[in-house]
């Protein structure tokens, strides 16, 4: 009984969690980025059932996105029209049903092989949806988008959610029920399977099953929590266009499961609420944001290739062991000189897009860490590239004692556990 | 009509070349590395880039020359100090990172060139006309990337079978491991290789920036095309990248001189929900026509059309 209390325990925290985030964020813009991590987690989330538990790289996840998003829309458009008894909160299936629609159609073509071959077929449907887009106006409203307004539809137990904290709690509702839903498919038996299509495909098929019939069940599922996503978007937005399909919402996607790591259930969920959180914020603070977005990637790709999560639960794993003060003299000898190298480099980058982007318009002068600077000088160029040149040859000098103590810790962790 | 025949071939034949040229870079990698190179289109978009900026300072003939050898000189550092680095991580972490590659590539041309199209014009000595048919006339310059693109291709073609060199990059392309084995440096093949593919993606880069449009977006909106011409023509295969590099540079071509909708066909009236697509085009369609086209041969054989290679 108390296990089963056990595993209930992080659910009801996470209920918790998001019940009360309004309350303390209750700014507008707030509330809007909290929205927009709700529907992002659940994009995410789905994405990961490809990418992480199927092991089938998609560049093309947007497209279940966006469709799900403009069939809800068109329906919400339809709903209010017809003065049909539909609320709000049904649109979401209505968006996530077009997603599987889409997905069991194009998921046909696609899942018949995995590796290369599905990831160049899927960026392949994607520029054929996002360039369509174009085409077909009427359905996808041009560039401008097709807009609604979710206050018109009929009411549900009195709210109209005309307030963006109604919308919040629909989303948070929404994103709970499909956290729990990806989170109990990882359990079934099929869930199981796709791990195993993932790491031997051959070995599947001589259990008995078809690799192809469990890849394209996966990338419906894939698909249909895509789409519930767009429509949630949509209903947040009340505006739908080509973009949200596009291959920047794809990219998108992939570094939020990438950054918060692919190997864990969590992972996409940290991921989203990260890049949707420096999204907003950084595009205030720098115009160059899309540069370090990159430049995070390759980090992540080249670094972490587990994610935040995978990084954090590596540690969690020594902390719990009582080991990790082993690891912490490594860890504050290198940490200087990793902020050394990072402050370098983004002044840098900062100084760089200034000189070469802004300089004609807006002049070289600037602010940089609360320092007035002129970057058309030399100074502040030798003094950011130094930095950034001490700080990297320090990680690259004391980087192998991380190895060493890492190499202690687990070796000692070891005998423990053998013993 | 003949002039449309002439004029689309000309064209077609001229945009698949350019296609080919990437294409092999591309299809060269990924053969022998197993690394589907993302950022193959943005070594295309910096070559034409790096031309503009040397043919600004030194003229254009100079960058024909520098440009290229700069990308490949680029390609050869990204293979050597950041792929290398991944390839233990598996061929996903690869792909990866050079979809991140792309990514920050195109950032860092907008940053320094900004984000609207560059000036970038071929030299004067050939801004002429070739040749007239009928009452078109058809650009020296087309002419010339033409016959570059061409010259590119024999030498291509020249190197892969007659030479030494050649003939290890054939042999690896099938039996990796055993070139390996025959003690040969293959990292440094590696590294060769894919300098190599970056360097001809940046001569193409060089002689199309003129004829096309220079700006950031280069790189987005033909990578997928790219992409289209490996898979179509099947994995791995040479010589099916070159069949589908000129099928889609035709195919492309000549929708895009056809004004045909199915509206002029079976009249004004469509039939009700179909009123877009009754209006659409050929024309219009041309840029949909790639991954159309992609659709199709995969449903009929999905290794593409001369592939061998499952993966």
């Amino acid at each position: 009984m108390s296990a089963r209390l056990g595993s209930l325990m992080p659910w009801l925290a996470l209920a918790l969690l998001f019940i009360v985030t309004p309350q303390i964020l209750s700014s507008a813009t707030a509330l809007t980025m909290t929205s927009l991590m709700g529907v992002m987690i659940i994009f995410a989330l789905s994405y990961n059932m490809l990418l992480g538990q199927t092991g089938l790289l998609s560049f093309g996840h947007a497209v279940y996105f966006g469709l799900g998003g403009f069939v809800a829309i068109h329906t919400m458009n339809a709903v209010i029209h017809s003065k049909l008894p539909v609320s709000i909160p049904m649109i979401p299936l209505v968006g996530g049903l077009a997603g599987l629609a889409f997905g069991a159609l194009f998921g046909l073509v696609s899942t018949r092989r995995a590796g290369i071959v599905f990831s160049m077929i899927s960026l392949g449907l994607g520029e054929l949806v996002s360039s369509s887009s174009f085409i077909l106006r009427s359905f996808f409203g041009g560039e401008e988008g097709v807009t609604t307004n979710r206050a018109k539809l009929a009411p549900f137990f009195g709210h109209r959610f005309g307030s963006q904290l109604e919308v919040y709690y629909l989303i948070a509702a929404w994103c709970f029920f499909c956290v729990a839903a990806m989170y109990a498919l990882t359990q079934t038996p099929f869930g199981r399977m796709c791990n195993a299509v993932r790491e031997n495909p051959e070995r599947v098929e001589f259990v008995g099953y078809s690799p192809r019939v469990l890849r394209l069940i996966a990338f419906c599922f894939a698909a249909f929590f895509a789409g519930v996503a767009g429509a949630l978007g949509a209903i947040s937005f009340e505006i739908m266009n080509a973009q949200q399909l596009g291959s920047q919402q794809s990219s998108l996607v992939l570094l939020m499961a990438y950054i918060g790591g692919v190997g864990s259930f969590a992972g996409p969920i940290v991921g989203a609420v990260i890049i949707t959180f420096l999204q907003i914020t950084l595009s205030d603070v720098t115009n160059a944001w899309q540069l370090y977005f990159g430049l995070m990637f390759i980090g992540a790709v080249l670094y972490a290739p587990d994610g935040v999560v995978g990084w954090l639960r590596m540690h969690l794993r020594v902390v719990r062991r009582g080991a990790a003060w082993r690891l912490a003299p490594a860890y504050a000898l290198v940490a200087p000189a990793l902020a050394l190298a990072g402050v370098g480099a983004i002044m840098t980058i900062e100084l760089a897009n200034r000189q070469l982007a802004q300089a004609r318009s807006e002049g070289s002068a600037m602010r940089l860490f609360g320092l007035d600077v002129d970057a058309s000088t030399a100074w502040p160029w030798i003094v950011a590239v130094g930095l950034f040149v001490l700080g990297a040859s320090g990680v690259r000098l004391l980087w192998p004692r991380v190895g060493e103590a890492w190499g202690d810790v687990n070796a000692r962790l070891q005998i423990r556990s053998g013993a | 009509m003949l002039q449309l025949i002439t004029f689309s071939a000309l064209n077609g034949v001229l945009y698949g070349m350019l296609l080919f040229m990437m294409a092999s870079g591309l299809t060269l990698i990924f053969s022998m590395m197993g690394v589907l190179n993302f950022a193959h289109a943005s070594f295309y978009m910096l070559g034409a880039y790096f031309g503009f900026e040397i043919s600004r300072r030194i003229g254009f003939w100079p960058g024909l020359v520098l440009a290229p050898l700069l990308v490949g000189a680029v390609g050869a550092l990204v293979e050597r100090y950041g792929l290398r680095r991944v390839h233990r991580l598996g061929h996903v972490s690869e792909l990866l990172f050079t979809f991140g590659l792309a990514f920050v590539i195109e950032e860092m041309v907008q940053m320094v060139w900004g984000k609207l199209p560059v000036d970038y014009r071929g030299p004067p000595s050939l801004d002429f006309v070739a040749f007239r048919l009928f009452d078109t006339t058809y650009p020296a310059y087309r002419m010339f990337m033409l016959s570059v693109a061409v010259a590119m291709f024999v030498v291509l073609l020249a190197l892969l079978t007659r030479t030494r060199v050649g003939l290890i990059i054939q042999a690896a392309l099938t039996h990796p491991d055993m070139v390996a084995m025959l003690g040969h440096n293959v990292p440094r093949i590696f590294m060769l290789v894919f300098g190599a593919g970056a360097a001809l993606a940046g001569l193409a880069g060089v002689i199309a920036g003129p004829a096309l449009v220079t700006q950031p977006a280069m790189a987005t909106l033909l990578g997928p095309i790219l992409f289209v011409v490996i898979v179509v023509g099947g994995l791995g295969s040479l010589t099916g990248a070159f069949v589908a590099s000129l099928l889609i540079g035709l195919l492309q071509t000549f929708a895009v001189a056809m004004n045909f909708s199915l509206a002029e066909v079976f009249g004004p009236t469509a039939p009700p929900f179909l009123d877009d697509l009754w209006r659409v085009t050929i024309a219009q369609l041309a840029p949909v026509m790639p991954y159309i086209l992609l659709v199709l041969v995969l449903i009929v054989r999905p290794t593409g059309l001369m592939g061998t290679r499952e993966s």
